[in-house]
């Protein structure tokens, strides 16, 4: 390991990746990352890895669309030979209320005023696409059949083989445990496995973000809450898209091998680092997904897990430099849709901390909390 | 036998010679070799493969077993059908 180095970046999941990538590409020498178990081991490696261009926001919905451009081209943007299984069968959002309807139509123009190719079904063509689906209560749906699933393990591993061809070293194992710092500057990092000089630190550390920053006297708007998930037997396909009710708060889709994998967003759950399974959600998710395709009924679950959200206020990334230490950036607070953004947040980092104009039109910057320009996402689970 | 027909995860057809290449490379745990392999995600959840991997790590290494990690056992232990667990109706 490196004993200096010109930017540390704290956390080996796909947002930390994609910014050392991103850095590199800019020409910024001596990048060193630091991973405190194997890289994907955070939420990257935990999540659902749906990827979906259909948002409320016009800035989700850019950041969406960007990013999918850089999952349909991986290889030949990034030079490197790994196939990130990248599905493109849609998402398919149920609407069970007129008013949810509503929110589906306006959204539906934020979308298609960036060229969005989403499209309103009746119940009968949801059906007619997933023939299993149970159109019970179902008012309508909303499909953008460029939406999907990537393989998370594989943008990971592919972000930090091209970051090392553009020469950034890549510590695993090795934690973050102080950052020393004097009169508001960045001194260096204390790992594990020893110290790291540096006057520029990014923070890519998902759940553990807060803590981090803690360690140079920083509180940052965030915490961290458990979400799980589930993983079935593989079976033949019977569904193409991945289906999602904000409702009935489910998501649900079948991976090309042929598992599925479904998750909630859990009611009541205090903020913490837990990620212990439970009963409970075996429990409640095999009402909600069973109700959803009754033929599930008769296939076996066969691994549970869970995984962190780091949440910000607004529920929306927070990609910025932090006024009261110098040279110190975090990119967090991604409450459950980090992993189809890291494309268009490393770029955006990238331009952060090389003083660029954004390359996105996007306000991610944690002064927004202060000046009153919160973007409320009305589509989230 | 050559390692190209020794088969290690019988769920995912993987074999000794992919993990060999995987160690090579310097994917060192179960866990990480389990991830970009699938072996070990399969039905059989790792109980064969998971210490058949561990030893050609210990092996290659030459780090003794009880500093190999093997993978995470999640629940539930065995597949159990959605249907087993349903109690009542949404
Ligand atoms: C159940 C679940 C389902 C999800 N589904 C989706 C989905 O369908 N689509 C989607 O876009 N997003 C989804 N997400 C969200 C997504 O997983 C995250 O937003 C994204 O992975 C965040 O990436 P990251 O790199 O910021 O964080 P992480 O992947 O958590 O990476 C942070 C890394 O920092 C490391 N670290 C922490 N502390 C230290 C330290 N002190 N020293 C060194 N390293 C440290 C950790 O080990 C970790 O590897 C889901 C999340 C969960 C939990």
């Amino acid at each position: 390991m490196k004993n200096k180095a010109n930017f540390v970046i704290i956390g080996g999941g796909v947002v930390g990746l994609s910014i050392a990538y991103n850095l590199a590409k800019r020409g910024i020498k001596d990048i060193v990352l630091i991973e405190k178990s194997y890289l994907g081991s955070g939420a990257t490696g935990r999540c659902g890895a749906g990827v979906r261009q259909q948002w409320g926001t016009k800035q989700n919905c850019l950041l969406a669309k960007e990013s999918m451009k850089v999952f349909e081209n991986f290889k030949d943007i990034l030079q490197i030979k790994r196939d990130i299984e990248l599905k493109q069968k849609g998402y398919l959002l149920l609407a069970y209320s007129a008013k949810e309807l509503e929110q589906f139509k306006k959204n539906l123009e934020v979308q298609h005023s960036l060229n969005i190719p989403s499209v309103l079904l009746t119940p009968q063509q949801a059906k007619e696409m997933v023939p299993d689906l149970n159109i019970e209560n179902l008012v309508g749906a909303a499909f953008c059949p460029k939406d999907g699933h990537a393989n998370p393990f594989q943008v990971t591993f592919g972000y930090a083989e091209a970051s090392q061809q553009l020469g950034v070293e890549i510590n695993k194992f090795t934690e973050v445990i102080d950052i020393k710092t004097r009169n508001n500057k960045i001194l260096g990092v204390q790992t594990n496995k020893g110290f790291i000089e540096t006057q520029k630190v990014i923070v890519a550390a998902g759940g553990w973000t807060q803590e981090i920053a803690k360690m140079v006297g920083i509180d940052l708007p965030i915490f961290s809450e458990r979400h799980e998930i589930l993983v079935t037997e593989t079976v033949k396909k019977i569904l193409d898209p991945m289906l999602m009710s904000f409702s009935y708060n489910i998501y649900c889709q079948q991976t090309p091998e042929g598992s599925f994998i479904m998750g909630y967003g859990p009611e009541g759950e205090p903020p913490s680092y837990n990620m212990d399974s439970s009963w409970e959600f075996l429990e409640i998710m095999s009402k909600k997904a069973t109700f959803l395709l009754p033929p599930l009924k008769n296939i076996r679950i066969i691994r549970q897990w869970a995984g962190l959200y780091n949440m910000s206020p607004d529920k929306q990334p927070i990609v910025s430099k932090i006024d009261q230490m110098e040279d110190f950036y975090v990119a967090c607070g991604f409450s459950g849709h980090g992993f189809m953004l890291a494309p268009a947040l490393g770029v955006l980092m990238a331009d952060i901390v090389t003083e660029s104009e954004l390359t996105y039109d996007v306000v991610l910057d944690i002064g927004r909390f202060e000046r009153g320009e919160i973007i409320a996402e009305p589509s989230v689970v | 036998m050559c390692e190209e027909n020794i088969i290690i995860c019988r769920c995912e057809d993987i074999t000794l010679k992919e993990i060999r290449e995987l160690i090579n490379k310097g994917y060192t745990t179960v866990e990480e070799i389990k991830r970009i392999t699938r072996a070990g995600m399969g039905p059989c959840q790792g109980k064969t493969c998971g210490l058949l991997i561990a030893k050609e790590i210990s092996k290659m290494t030459n780090k003794p077993m009880e500093e190999i990690d093997l993978q995470n056992i999640r629940p539930p232990y065995g597949g159990v059908k959605f249907e087993e667990i349903l109690t009542d109706r949404l």
